[in-house]
């Protein structure tokens, strides 16, 4: 059943590609149609699936002359994500309804993205994931040059090409993995067993690691996420930092920890002071978390604040990546989850709710169009967001924060207190953007000269469809935030399973 | 142990109440306002059955719930009472209707305005019963939110700036506080507050944190003294102790005066509970080495929160440091308790005295401050913006009921016999004396200076030559008497018989005291 | 084979004075006609014969291969039915059915004089066809120095064959490699291996003998063009693989890292690097789609080499399988170019602007074939690529040792990705500019579009079906 996410997706494309086109009511339709479709798939795979085992949904030899196989299966990671990519869908569609130009092609990319972001999170050979993964590079890029904004075409390429790269990286070491191991399969489980040679495993991890971590926005190879998320339209922001950069971490969590778990064992010898590639990538993950703040809370542009957040955020995904305790990586696995919500909600209000009306990002003319009066829900919205975000309890971030610190104290204590400080810088920026564009200090303005300078606004007032999507993001966050349960009963049998055996033991 | 979900239901009162109210229309004031006083009005009636049932003879836990939540965390859903929680509950029954009294004539935006009152409430309500970290901490941060916004978009000019303080000072506290309980998670394996009172009664949390952290050659000591500062810095800051007091002035003087009396009386208490519940029972061993130091600290914020409060020319301003010197008297009982002096012959009995007497300090303060800051309240609406201290004079021959009233206020704050205020201060003292001496001499000076400008307060504002621009003053209206009656009432019946509340925590303290062996 | 050849010409000197179009139709029919017959031929009648001792041999590997030519051919054929550069049409026809031919002879020689004979036809054929465009300078041009570069690349063939000749005493490939079999390189032999890399690196325009492919394929007429780019490759890989793995078979050396062994195999390394390099780099300049077509069909040149210098089992077979497969795209690359010079009378970047409202269908064919160059699954290139660097490091020897090799061609892959993105930005983003009413794309011309952009999609998605052929006919033929 989980399998028709994907085909469900690319029967979406291919229904729109022969839709008329000039009716975008019609695109839009389809559209949202096959994204509810796709996540009541989701839905109905995990209630299909038991806890804690792996559950192959289609095995078939595809290239038997290499032994490839076009082999879908799910854990609880996977089906967290699939989760979150249906959730994420439906809410940028529902976030995209005012899109006219060119409407089907838009929804076309989009779905074909959706469909290829399915296919990574459900494939279990290596060779389908890593198409399933290329595949979603290509609509990224026509996504963004045609719909975007800001220097759309120069942020569209340095996203093709980062991602590009950093799937040749990966691809490199798969095909090293493969040969090595015999050159008979890219069976996920198959190669997690074999035994790769340990000189082997310490150049093929962290290249693998670092090729799937630039998607995932590493610092410093996370430059391509500001430019590219202000250049995106909303709804492709919202998957890019809602879902794309997952495709990056599951990548690093899948892929390279899972096949080359040595990479992570100590050097030896100490190098700079780091012992092993795992201290490298946390303190570079810690890094990204600080950066990430701080340059946020200098923006002047709206958006980049929020983009540079989510650079921020995946910071945390990281690092409990690199904690290797059963807690800090079900921590991350949640972080992903909760930031795929959170930053769409974000990118929701900046782009669709605040920009497509003010036509600016400028935090200084924002300032002075009080949109707090004017527009209620959307300051509402963004608060929840912004605390939310800020990991105020209640909320899913906060617990997915909370495990992956509890992970990170016994192995990193003095890089938890900096992602402490981090967090704190956090409530700073999402703070200053709070103010300065809902609620920024107004003298008293006689009710008449504030009237007359809004002309030059559309007071388009919220619609519908944003309001759903709002709702939809604000309350599964809550519904994580308040019961956890929900995915961790999921997520954390996953680490049990043999998938993760080779893992040098962190704490439980 | 799960019996009819009181708590939880009267946490919930609010909470709905506030729903409801911030659904309303922009216009619906009228609608907004009743609906508010009347759901804090339901949450009051449910305190107060809530008092009715509870055991007063008994120092254990009542009406506790129990849920499993997050297993794999070691989160429950626990929830119960105490004597001190239920004298907190009460507390914020009580002065949250008077808060929503002293709105009645605030502009803009009024269903949010009460709306965020009654969250605050519900926040409250479930900091002061919740008894596992995880949803303790979500009560606490979750009512920084009302908090912010009642100040930021109803308070005075320099309103922003002290609302950002007020949030990010109290979210770093917080945030080092849960980097610290993660610790103490990580090396328990235990969230709730009853599990870790055990822990740190018996020593082991000490020993499990070095066992289970050990990390960069840190002795047993320093490293939980590291985590213990971790939850201090958390708590101390919304006491707030010196010297992590700067947000206060700000916050409490540009906020609207209905939400200053939320601060000063209830969110205050938020930290002294947090050291009642937390520090006290998980951290003796750790507080007793830093004892000295602690003692310090509590005798500075009292004399430089006097001094300061002396010092200043805004009777709002002048109240808020008041406060701070109010609390700083809580602090000494706390920290007396746990010192191990010998100069006494009966310890418990010693510290019995001192800890009731923070209860008291604690109910008692709350109610008091609350009402002086209502009262300047009204001195604020009807003096055009005005509150200086020099700005008023000789009001007692214009407006003699207000002086009146708020003079039985002032003077219940000063700590006169007879009314309430009195109580719990003695009882403090007389508690801290054998324990800790020097502290509690030097803290008499903060008496003496909290008397000079309470009665300057009374000279300057009350008696000398009226100011011929406050000629028209009008006094206080009947219905403005009605609703400072009750507060007023009880000052003066809690000041005579004591014994009300004391009967409700006696059997707490004394629980406390033998319990949590010092 | 060469039947259709001789039916065809002498049909249409009688068909002069009909229409353009009608006779190329008729044309193009009559020798696909002869294609089909002579694969179905192929199909039907499996041989295994060895004329002459290896001269010419029949099996199942080569039927394959002639089969790929054939259905190359083919496509070509279609194409050129709506251009319209040339009244020759007998003649034109006559001459491409000619270099297939020749391209045929070359994949079943063993014999290296029966092999530069066929080479010589092919490329004679190929000289007059890029010059078959009487109305374009360029076209002179480009024919012209694909000639002269031609005749000194012969040259060097040809002494470095007869070297061999003189060392082994014998022009079969199998002989050949028995009698040079023998410890350390012998310095005739060291020549003769880099006069021979020279004259075949010239046919399949490796770098540093490309030079005349940016002009070739920019000048020439399409078809031609398009003909080069795909049989001329698929054949002259072959060949090249062939006389490399089997004649110099003893002399490989090794290229890995850290094993460096003087033979053939480091030399191609360089050949490989420089073409990877230099088609990628320079076809980021470039604004004219031919010649980015060019540059890119030299660094895939570069990919395809890797596929030589292995001795994994399945290298051959990979190696087929990217020829055939990039033949196919390119023909399909070239189809689309030619569809838009029509339309917009030029093939710079800017003519494809817009492509994409105007010509939905050809834009997406060339989606299809853009990408699959650039190497993004589901579509052939990307599994080609695959093939063939999983087959580069999985070497008997010392496979892991071409890692730096692999590595660097998938890093030029990835500097590839931009200029076809640039491609297909002018198709679908960038807008038309308004006054360029174009003529709706002709049918005929879409239709061979469709079906090759199909075959890429197709064989990228299932590449077990050319895949199993291959390998299997490899293991018939006892490679």
């Amino acid at each position: 059943m989980l399998a028709w996410t994907i085909y469900s997706s690319f029967l979406g494309v291919a229904v729109l590609m022969l839709l008329p086109r000039t009716n975008a009511r019609l695109a839009r339709t389809v559209a949202l149609l096959t994204a509810l479709l796709g996540l009541g798939f989701a839905l109905g795979g995990m209630l299909d699936a038991k806890i804690g085992e792996v559950h192959t949904i289609t095995r078939v030899p595809w290239i038997p002359s290499l032994g490839l196989e076009y082999h879908l299966a799910a854990d609880g990671i996977s089906l967290t994500l699939v989760l979150l990519t249906g959730l994420a869908a439906v809410a940028g569609i529902l976030f995209s309804w005012n899109i006219e130009h060119r409407a089907k092609e838009f929804f076309a990319f989009y779905l074909a993205l959706i469909g290829g972001v399915y296919g990574v999170f459900l494939s279990f050979d290596l060779f389908l994931l890593f198409v399933f993964y290329e595949i979603a590079i290509i609509p990224k890029y026509f996504i963004i040059a045609i719909w975007g904004s800001t220097r759309r075409e120069y942020g569209a390429m340095k996203l093709a090409l980062y991602s590009f790269v950093g799937s040749a990286m990966v691809l490199i070491g798969l095909v090293a993995a493969y040969v090595v191991s015999g050159g008979h399969t890219m069976s996920i489980f198959e190669l997690a067993k074999f035994p790769f040679p340990h000189g082997f495993q310490m150049w093929a991890f962290p290249l693998v690691f670092v090729g799937f971590a630039i998607l995932a926005g590493l610092w410093p190879f996370h430059t391509w996420a500001p430019t590219g998320h202000v250049a995106a339209p909303t709804a492709a922001s919202m998957l890019l930092a809602g879902v794309v950069m997952k495709l990056g971490a599951y990548g690093c969590l899948r892929v390279a920890m899972t096949l080359f778990p040595e990479g992570m064992a100590p050097w030896g010898t100490h190098i700079l002071g780091f012992g092993s590639w795992r201290d490298v990538f946390s303190l570079l993950a810690v890094i990204g978390i600080l950066y990430g703040a701080l340059v946020a809370l200098v923006q002047k542009d709206f958006k980049f604040i929020i983009g540079y957040s989510s650079v921020s955020h995946m910071g945390f995904v990281l690092l409990g990546l690199m904690t290797l305790s059963q807690v800090g990586m079900s921590g991350a696995v949640l972080q992903m989850f909760s930031h795929g919500l959170l930053a769409g909600l974000l990118f929701a209000v900046v782009g669709r709710m605040v920009y497509d009306r003010t036509h600016t990002r400028d935090l200084a003319d924002l300032q002075q169009m009080d949109l707090g009066t004017l527009f209620p829900f959307t300051a509402v919205i963004f608060t929840i967001a912004s605390v939310a975000s800020m990991g105020l309890p209640g909320f899913s971030g906060f617990v997915a924060e909370l495990q992956v610190l509890l992970g990170a104290w016994q192995a990193f204590p003095t890089l938890t207190v900096v992602s402490g400080l981090g967090l704190l810088v956090g409530v700073a920026y999402m703070l200053r953007a709070l103010q300065r564009v809902f609620f920024a200090d107004r003298e008293p303005a006689p009710v008449a000269a504030r009237s007359s300078g809004n002309g030059h606004l559309s007071l388009e007032p919220i619609s519908i469809p944003e309001r759903l999507g709002a709702v939809l993001l604000v309350g599964v966050s809550l519904a994580i935030g308040l019961y956890p349960r929900l995915l961790l009963d999921w997520i954390i049998p996953s680490f049990n399973s043999g998938l993760f055996g080779g893992l040098p033991k962190g704490p439980p | 142990m799960n019996q009819f979900p009181y708590i939880t239901i009267l946490t919930l009162i609010p909470l709905v109440g506030g729903i409801i109210v911030i659904g309303l229309g922009k216009t619906q004031e009228r609608l907004a306002r009743g609906l508010a006083l009347s759901f804090s009005l339901l949450a009051l009636a449910g305190a107060l059955a809530l008092w009715r049932l509870f055991d007063t003879g008994s120092g254990a836990l009542q009406f506790e719930e129990t849920h499993a939540w997050i297993p794999a965390l070691a989160v429950r859903y626990h929830v119960a009472i105490d004597g001190l929680s239920l004298l907190m509950v009460l507390l914020s029954a009580l002065v949250v209707p008077m808060a929503m009294l002293a709105s009645w004539g605030i502009q803009g935006r009024v269903p949010i305005y009460f709306a965020l009152v009654l969250f605050l409430q519900a926040g409250l309500f479930g900091t002061f019963t919740a008894l596992n970290f995880f949803h303790w901490f979500i009560f606490w941060e979750l009512s920084l939110i009302p908090a912010f916004f009642l100040i930021k978009l109803w308070g005075g000019p320099l309103r922003s700036a002290a609302a950002t303080q007020f949030f990010i000072y109290t979210m770093a506290g917080s945030i080092a506080m849960l980097l610290a309980f993660l610790a103490i998670l990580f090396a328990t394996g235990r969230f709730d507050f009853t599990d870790l009172a055990d822990w740190g009664r018996n020593g082991l949390l000490t020993s499990a944190l070095s066992d289970k952290l050990g990390w960069r050659d840190l002795t047993t000591k320093r490293l939980a003294l590291l985590i213990f500062s971790g939850v201090f810095l958390g708590i101390a800051v919304k006491v707030p102790l010196v010297p992590f007091h700067t947000w206060l002035p700000n916050a409490y003087t540009e906020a609207p005066t209905g939400t200053t009396m939320l601060l000063t009386g209830l969110m205050s208490k938020m930290g002294i509970y947090g050291f009642l519940r937390i520090l006290l029972p998980i951290f003796p061993q750790e507080m007793r080495w830093v004892l000295t130091p602690l003692l310090w600290l509590a005798v500075l914020t009292i004399i430089v929160s006097a001094g300061a409060a002396f010092a200043q020319r805004d009777l709002k301003r002048m109240l808020a440091y008041s406060s701070i010197n109010h609390l700083g008297y809580c602090l000494l009982g706390i920290f007396a308790v746990m010192s191990s002096s010998t100069l006494t012959t009966a310890p418990s009995i010693d510290k019995t005295a001192a800890l009731n007497g923070v209860m008291l300090q604690m109910f008692n303060h709350g109610l008091t401050a609350a009402t002086l800051f209502w009262f300047i309240g009204f001195l604020e609406s009807r003096g055009q913006g005005m509150r200086g201290l020099e700005d008023f004079g000789g009001l007692r021959k214009v407006a003699p009921v207000f002086c009146g009233l708020m003079g039985i206020a002032l003077f219940s704050s000063l700590g006169l016999p007879g009314l309430n205020g009195f109580v719990g201060e003695f009882l403090i003292f007389k508690g801290a004396f054998s324990l800790a001496t020097w502290a509690t001499a030097l803290s008499v000076l903060g008496l003496l200076i909290t008397a000079v400008f309470l009665l300057t307060i009374l000279q300057r504002v009350f008696n000398g030559p009226l100011n011929p621009k406050w000629s028209q003053l009008p006094d206080l209206t009947l219905r403005e008497r009605m609703a400072v009656l009750p507060p007023l009432g009880l000052m003066l019946v809690l000041g005579v018989y004591p014994q009300a509340l004391l009967g409700l925590v006696n059997s707490t303290v004394v629980q406390m005291v033998q319990y949590l062996r010092f | 084979m060469v039947t259709a050849l001789v039916v065809l010409a002498a049909d249409l000197l009688a068909l002069r004075d009909l229409e353009l179009r009608f006779r190329l139709s008729i044309g193009a029919l009559i020798s696909i006609a002869g294609c089909l017959v002579s694969a179905g031929w192929m199909l039907a009648l499996p041989q295994h014969a060895d004329f002459f001792q290896g001269t010419l041999v029949a099996d199942s590997l080569r039927e394959l291969v002639k089969i790929a030519l054939l259905v190359l051919t083919i496509f070509t054929l279609l194409l050129s039915i709506e251009t319209n550069f040339t009244s020759h049409v007998g003649e034109y026809f006559a001459l491409i059915l000619l270099a297939a031919s020749g391209m045929m002879f070359l994949v079943s020689s063993e014999d290296i004089l029966m092999i530069f004979l066929s080479l010589e036809l092919t490329s004679l054929s190929l000289y007059i066809l890029t010059a078959f465009n009487k109305r374009s300078v360029q076209s002179a041009e480009a024919a012209l120095k694909y000639f002269l570069f031609g005749g000194v690349s012969a040259a060097f063939t040809l002494f470095g064959l007869s070297l061999l000749y003189g060392l082994s005493g014998s022009t079969n490939l199998a002989q050949i490699a028995a009698a040079i079999r023998g410890p350390g390189l012998d310095p005739l032999l060291a020549a003769a291996i880099v006069m021979t890399v020279i004259g075949f690196g010239f046919k399949v325009a490796a770098a540093p003998f490309h030079l005349w492919a940016p002009d070739v394929y920019q000048g020439a007429p399409i078809p031609s063009a398009a003909f080069i780019a795909s049989g001329s490759k698929v054949a002259s890989f072959f060949v090249f693989a062939r006389v490399m793995m089997l004649g110099f078979k003893g002399a490989e050396g090794g290229g890995g890292w850290h094993a460096y062994r003087p033979g053939w195999i480091p030399v191609l390394a360089i050949v490989s690097l420089a073409s990877m390099v230099l088609g990628n780099v320079a076809a980021l300049a470039q604004s004219s789609v031919r010649r980015l077509l060019a540059y890119s069909a030299i660094a895939h040149g570069g990919y395809m080499l890797l596929g030589v210098m292995t001795q994994a089992p399945q290298s051959l077979a990979a190696l087929m399988y990217y020829a055939v497969t990039y033949g196919l795209t390119a023909l399909g690359a070239f189809g689309v170019v030619s569809v838009v010079q029509e339309m917009s009378g030029g093939d710079r970047l800017v003519d494809f602007a817009g492509l994409s409202r105007r010509a939905p269908a050809v834009s997406l064919c060339m989606l299809v074939f853009m990408l699959s160059l650039a190497g993004i699954p589901p579509l052939a290139g990307f599994f080609g690529k695959f093939y063939i660097f999983a087959q580069a490091l999985s070497g008997p020897a010392d496979g892991m040792g071409m890692l730096w090799l692999v590595i660097l061609a998938i890093a030029m892959s990835a500097v590839s990705l931009y200029y076809y993105l640039q491609v297909l930005k002018q198709i679908y983003i960038v807008e038309a500019p308004a006054p360029i009413r174009s003529l709706p794309a002709p049918v005929l011309s879409q239709v061979p579009l469709v079906l090759l952009a199909l075959a890429v999609v197709a064989l990228g998605c299932a590449p077990e079906w050319l895949v199993g052929k291959f390998t299997a006919a490899v293991k018939l033929a006892g490679l």
